[in-house]
Parts: C-alpha cells; sequence; structure tokens
C-alpha cells in the first residue's frame, strides 16, 4: 500500500500542475462568456502564443523574470486587439459567430507560429533557481512545478480581490448579471468587456509562459487544452470563477491518476467525467441552470 | 441579369432536378475526375451538417465524428470483417454513424448554444483518441489500410469502380438520391418544426411540439448524411485517415457550408466546390493553405454571412420570388 501511494503521489503533484493550467485557461474562457456570451476559440493559440513570446523576450533580454512577465502582457495587449477590431463588430449578431471568427483566427495563429517559429517546437529551460527539485519531505519535486503552482495561487488571489474589492470589478460582477441596468446606470460597458477580454486573453498567455519550460512550445499545443479547458468549463458551471477552479484542478487530478493506471486513457477520461457531469448535474457543478444559454 | 435570375427562381422550384442536371456533367468542368468525386462527397457532408445548422440552428462544431465513423464503418467493414458486398460495407459507415449519432446528441442536447458547439467538439474529440489509440481496429496514427475495391453488385449487373469516371457516377446517383432525400425532409411537417426551432425553440415548445425529439431526430438525420458521405470517402480514398475524426475536419465543413450559405439548399455543394478547387489550385502556388483558410473564414463571418449562394439568392431579383430558399 505505501509503495502504490509513494508512486501515486507524484502523479498527483503532476495532475495538480496541470490542473493550475486548465484553472487558468477556463477562468480566462469562463470570465469572457460570463460578461460577453462570446466563446474565444483562439485561446488555445493564445496559450500558444503565450509560450512563444517567452522564448523569443528570454532570447532578447536573456532574463526568464522579465520574460515571464511580458509574454502574459503582449498576450493580453493582442486580445485587445482581437475584441476591438475582430469580436466587437460581431455583437448583437448570433451567439455562434464569434466563435467562428475565432476558429479562423486560430487557424491563422497558429499557422503563423509555423512560418515565424517553424514546424518543429521549441524547448524552453527553467531558470537556474528553480532548476532543481525540492524535497517534500516524502518526495521530491521540481522546483519550477511548484513555482508555477505558487504564481496561479497568487494570480487568484489576485484576480478574486480585482472582482470583490474594487470598482472595475464591482461593475464586472453587475454586468455579467444584468449589461442593460449597468449601462442605463451610465456606465461604458463596451470599454469594460475590453478590458476582460484582454485580461482572459492574458491569463492564457500566462498558462503558455508558465507551460513553456514544462512541455516546450510547439504550433498546436493550444488546441488540445482549448478543448480540455472549454470541458472544465462545462464541468465547473459556466461563468463561474469558483467552478473553474474546482472544476480545472479535478480534471488535473483525473489525468494525472489516469496516466499512472492507463495512460491511453488519460486523454479519453476527461471526457467520460463530462459526460457522467452532465448527465448528473447538466449546469456543472457550480452553474445555474439557464444563465446564458 | 434577368436570365440569372430565372435560371435561380427555377433552380429554386425545381433544385433536386437542377442538382441532377449540373452534376451530371459536373465532372468534365473539373480539372480532374478525383476532384469531382471529392466536391459531391464533402458537398455531402456539408449537406447533412446544413441539416443541423442551416436548418435546425443548432451549430455542431464535431461533425468529424460521423463523417469518421461512417468512414471507419466502411473501412473497418470491408477491410478488417471481410465483408464481401460492395453494399454492406457501405451501409455499415452510415448504420455506426447513426448510432453515434443518437447517443452523442443525446448527451450534446442537454445543453443548448454555445454549450452545445463545443459539447459536440468535446465528443468528436474523443472519438479521435479512441481510434488513436484502438490501433488494432482502426489502423491508429497509420490510418486503416486495405479497403479492397469491390465491384458495383446491382441485380447481377457487375461493374468495375476502379476507374474514376465510374466511380463519380455511383457516387453522383447515391448523393442525388440523399439530395432528394433531404428535400423530402424538409418539405414535410417535420422540416418545418425544424425551421421553426431555428427560429424560436421556445415558441416552437409552446406550440406543443416536442422540441428535444425533433432535435435529437435531426441530429441522427444529420449524423447519417455525414456517415454516408464518410462510407464513401473511404471507398474512394481505399484509406480512413485518423485525421478524418480530427477537429479540422469539423471546421472544414463548417467552413463550407459558411462560405456556400448555410440554411440554402444548394449552399453546402457550392460551399464545397469552392473550397475544394480553390484549396487544389492554392495548393499549386502555397503550401500555406491553413493560413488562406483562416482568412476566408474570418471575411466570411465578418462581411459576408450569407455566404456565396445565399448572398446570390437574396440579391438576384428572381431569387427572392422563389419562396423558399432554394
Amino acid at each position: 500500500m505505501d509503495f502504490a501511494l509513494a508512486a501515486v503521489l507524484p502523479q498527483i503533484f503532476t495532475g495538480l500542475v496541470l490542473g493550475m493550467l486548465f484553472v487558468l485557461l477556463a477562468i480566462g474562457l469562463s470570465l469572457i462568456f460570463g460578461l460577453m456570451t462570446v466563446v474565444n476559440f483562439s485561446h488555445g493559440a493564445l496559450y500558444m502564443l503565450g509560450a512563444y513570446f517567452t522564448v523569443f523576450f528570454l532570447g532578447y533580454t536573456r532574463n526568464f523574470w522579465v520574460a515571464l512577465l511580458l509574454a502574459p502582457l503582449m498576450v493580453g495587449a493582442f486580445g485587445l486587439l482581437i475584441e476591438r477590431f475582430l469580436i466587437r463588430r460581431l455583437y448583437g449578431r448570433s451567439p455562434d459567430d464569434p466563435l467562428l471568427l475565432t476558429f479562423g483566427l486560430s487557424l491563422v495563429l497558429i499557422e503563423t507560429a509555423k512560418i515565424i517559429w517553424g514546424k518543429i517546437g521549441l524547448t524552453l529551460d527553467p531558470p537556474r533557481a528553480l532548476g532543481g527539485a525540492v524535497n517534500l519531505g516524502f518526495m521530491a519535486f521540481p522546483a519550477y512545478r511548484i513555482f508555477v503552482i505558487a504564481v496561479t495561487v497568487a494570480v487568484l488571489f489576485g484576480l478574486w480581490a480585482f472582482l470583490t474589492r474594487t470598482n472595475v470589478g464591482l461593475i464586472i460582477r453587475a454586468g455579467s448579471r444584468d449589461p442593460l441596468m449597468v449601462r442605463a446606470l451610465g456606465i461604458d460597458l463596451n470599454r469594460i468587456w475590453l478590458l476582460v477580454f484582454g485580461i482572459g486573453c492574458g491569463l492564457a498567455g500566462l498558462a503558455g509562459a508558465l507551460a513553456g519550460p514544462m512541455r516546450g512550445a510547439y504550433a498546436d499545443m493550444g488546441v488540445t487544452m482549448v478543448i480540455e479547458s472549454f470541458v472544465v468549463v462545462v464541468v465547473g458551471g459556466m461563468g463561474s470563477l469558483l467552478g473553474a477552479v474546482v472544476a480545472g484542478i479535478m480534471m488535473g487530478q483525473v489525468v494525472g491518476i489516469t496516466t499512472y493506471f492507463a495512460p491511453k486513457l488519460a486523454e479519453i477520461m476527461v471526457f467520460v467525467v463530462m459526460a457522467v457531469v452532465l448527465l448528473v448535474r447538466p449546469s456543472g457543478i457550480f452553474g445555474e441552470a439557464g444563465l446564458a444559454e | 441579369m434577368p436570365g440569372a435570375g430565372a435560371l435561380i427562381a427555377w433552380v429554386g422550384r425545381h433544385p433536386v432536378a437542377a442538382f441532377g442536371l449540373f452534376f451530371a456533367v459536373f465532372p468534365f468542368l473539373m480539372p480532374y475526375k478525383s476532384l469531382a468525386s471529392q466536391v459531391l462527397i464533402f458537398g455531402l457532408f456539408a449537406l447533412g451538417f446544413n441539416l443541423l445548422y442551416g436548418y435546425t440552428g443548432l451549430l455542431s462544431f464535431g461533425h468529424a465524428a460521423y463523417y469518421g465513423l461512417g468512414a471507419y464503418g466502411t473501412g473497418i467493414a470491408l477491410a478488417k470483417l471481410k465483408i464481401g458486398s460492395l453494399w454492406l460495407g457501405l451501409a455499415a459507415g452510415p448504420l455506426l454513424a447513426v448510432l453515434g449519432g443518437a447517443a452523442i446528441g443525446f448527451f450534446c442536447l442537454r445543453r443548448r448554444g454555445i454549450y452545445f458547439a463545443m459539447l459536440t467538439l468535446a465528443f468528436a474529440q474523443l472519438l479521435y483518441f479512441v481510434a488513436f489509440h484502438l490501433a488494432d481496429v482502426t489502423g491508429g496514427d497509420d490510418g486503416l489500410r486495405g479497403i479492397p475495391q469491390l465491384p458495383l453488385n446491382l441485380f447481377g449487373w457487375k461493374w468495375s469502380l476502379e476507374g474514376s469516371l465510374a466511380f463519380y457516377y455511383f457516387t453522383f446517383v447515391l448523393v442525388w438520391l440523399a439530395v432528394a432525400g433531404l428535400k423530402r425532409i424538409l418539405d414535410s411537417p417535420f422540416g418545418t418544426v425544424l425551421q421553426a426551432i431555428r427560429e424560436n425553440d421556445d415558441r416552437a415548445s409552446a406550440c406543443g411540439y416536442d422540441i428535444n425529439r425533433v432535435k435529437h431526430l435531426s441530429f441522427v438525420f444529420s449524423a447519417f448524411f455525414a456517415g454516408l458521405a464518410g462510407g464513401l470517402d473511404a471507398l474512394r480514398l481505399a484509406v480512413v485517415p485518423v485525421e478524418s475524426l480530427y477537429w479540422v475536419t469539423s471546421g472544414q465543413v463548417v467552413i463550407m457550408t459558411l462560405l456556400g450559405g448555410s440554411g440554402t439548399f444548394f449552399g453546402p455543394f457550392v460551399g464545397a466546390g469552392t473550397y475544394l478547387v480553390l484549396g487544389d489550385r492554392l495548393a499549386v502556388f502555397t503550401e500555406r493553405w491553413p493560413l488562406v483558410l483562416g482568412l476566408i473564414f474570418m471575411a466570411f463571418v465578418l462581411f459576408l454571412p450569407k455566404g456565396i449562394w445565399g448572398t446570390l439568392v437574396a440579391k438576384l431579383p428572381g431569387g427572392q420570388t422563389a419562396g423558399v430558399k432554394p
């Protein structure tokens, strides 16, 4: 029993790290969807850009910390452009249209990445300070992965504080409940939507930047991630940030533990869990039925 | 252009006859015959997708699932189970697609709108991973190889389908039947309810229709057409690549339908033709086809949401008087 536990524990930790990436992506998707009822399919491509931008800035500045800070900001800025010049034209049309548009956009971004950085992926080393392993007492674990968990937790607290403790956060929460009423109070929701879209994309960029040193950077890296993140959002309940966090961690565990027992089933289990949740609770774990459908 | 308008109006009144006339000469307008068969097959795939998206208002982002199930159904029946009959082999594809569509549709229709789109995509990815790992049955990453080219056996007559023109006309007859079948579905009371659901499903529900059953049935019909397309494509290529189930295939059928015009009768074929011929010609000049594709996708969503055929029908004077959307 002890032997099995010792073998499974690293998987649980690896699953936790994967869960953190899911959480960052799913929160961005969910935030954008909750406020704007837009599904950003290009989220996976932005995750990929986050990893490539980190490689780019690392080569430019020779400093991992600066690259880790700049890459998500650049992806967020890119998100602002997407909202301002593409998504904004589609407000008032069918909610399917932004999904179709961002699908096309992700094809363009993935292909452009292949043109700029080549079809073969790039590898990225974690910074020297985080290169080793940390002895947790019962097992050793790569320091960089612990760093990923810490950064995600810190970002989540920051986001939580932003949404609940600031005026802009108040407007965002109100806007996702009743945009018409918020507008009637004289608030320019266009600027809020722009900001939220940028934040969501920036979180995807951060996930990509954090993933780079673990999984490398390659053009197709975001494709499965965006679909799995959407599964996380569905399981957690669309528009629910708490749901995204809980379901993200849960899905990370599902993948991590299945990888140990039956590696081939890992990619499939995610969808099986989704099917079960949909049968038992169609609106997701924390979802309200009928919200923004 | 009164002539063109009258033509479109005639096409609108007799879509099945018009389809037969045009596609009877179509292979001679194409650079090579196999491309003509491909246009028919993908047109059929898009037709099935359009039944769900254009007429019922449900955006499926995972239609590769039913096309892929159709291709694997036919491929496995002929290559692995060694069923010696072309008809039984071809029937196995749509049958598998219908079963898959019934099961997946049951889950996906528990949610509406955007959720529905992403759920269909998730299930298609699930099938992709299953096909990828079940290499004993599906050939995995290498694709399913060794599909025999059986001769067509009709009431004791035998024709070889190995020539590309013979295969084209075999496909043509089957797709023509499918088009006539779709017309029949759309003209039936059931077809009217589909369009009522697209316009306002709460109201259709209030009229007393069991909209969940109607949607599910529409899903299964759609899976049937996609599965038939997949089965035919397995025969055309004599191989089933695992990419048949990949999300890119789902994206392709969406863009074909958008290009042609969703919710129009001929849009899927116009879109499939434009997409495949353009892709074929552009591939000569650029290997960056996905880049061009993505840009076309964005341009059509932003500037021409009705698609090529939909815009033609709306612009030309005869088109509007045709009554029903051709």
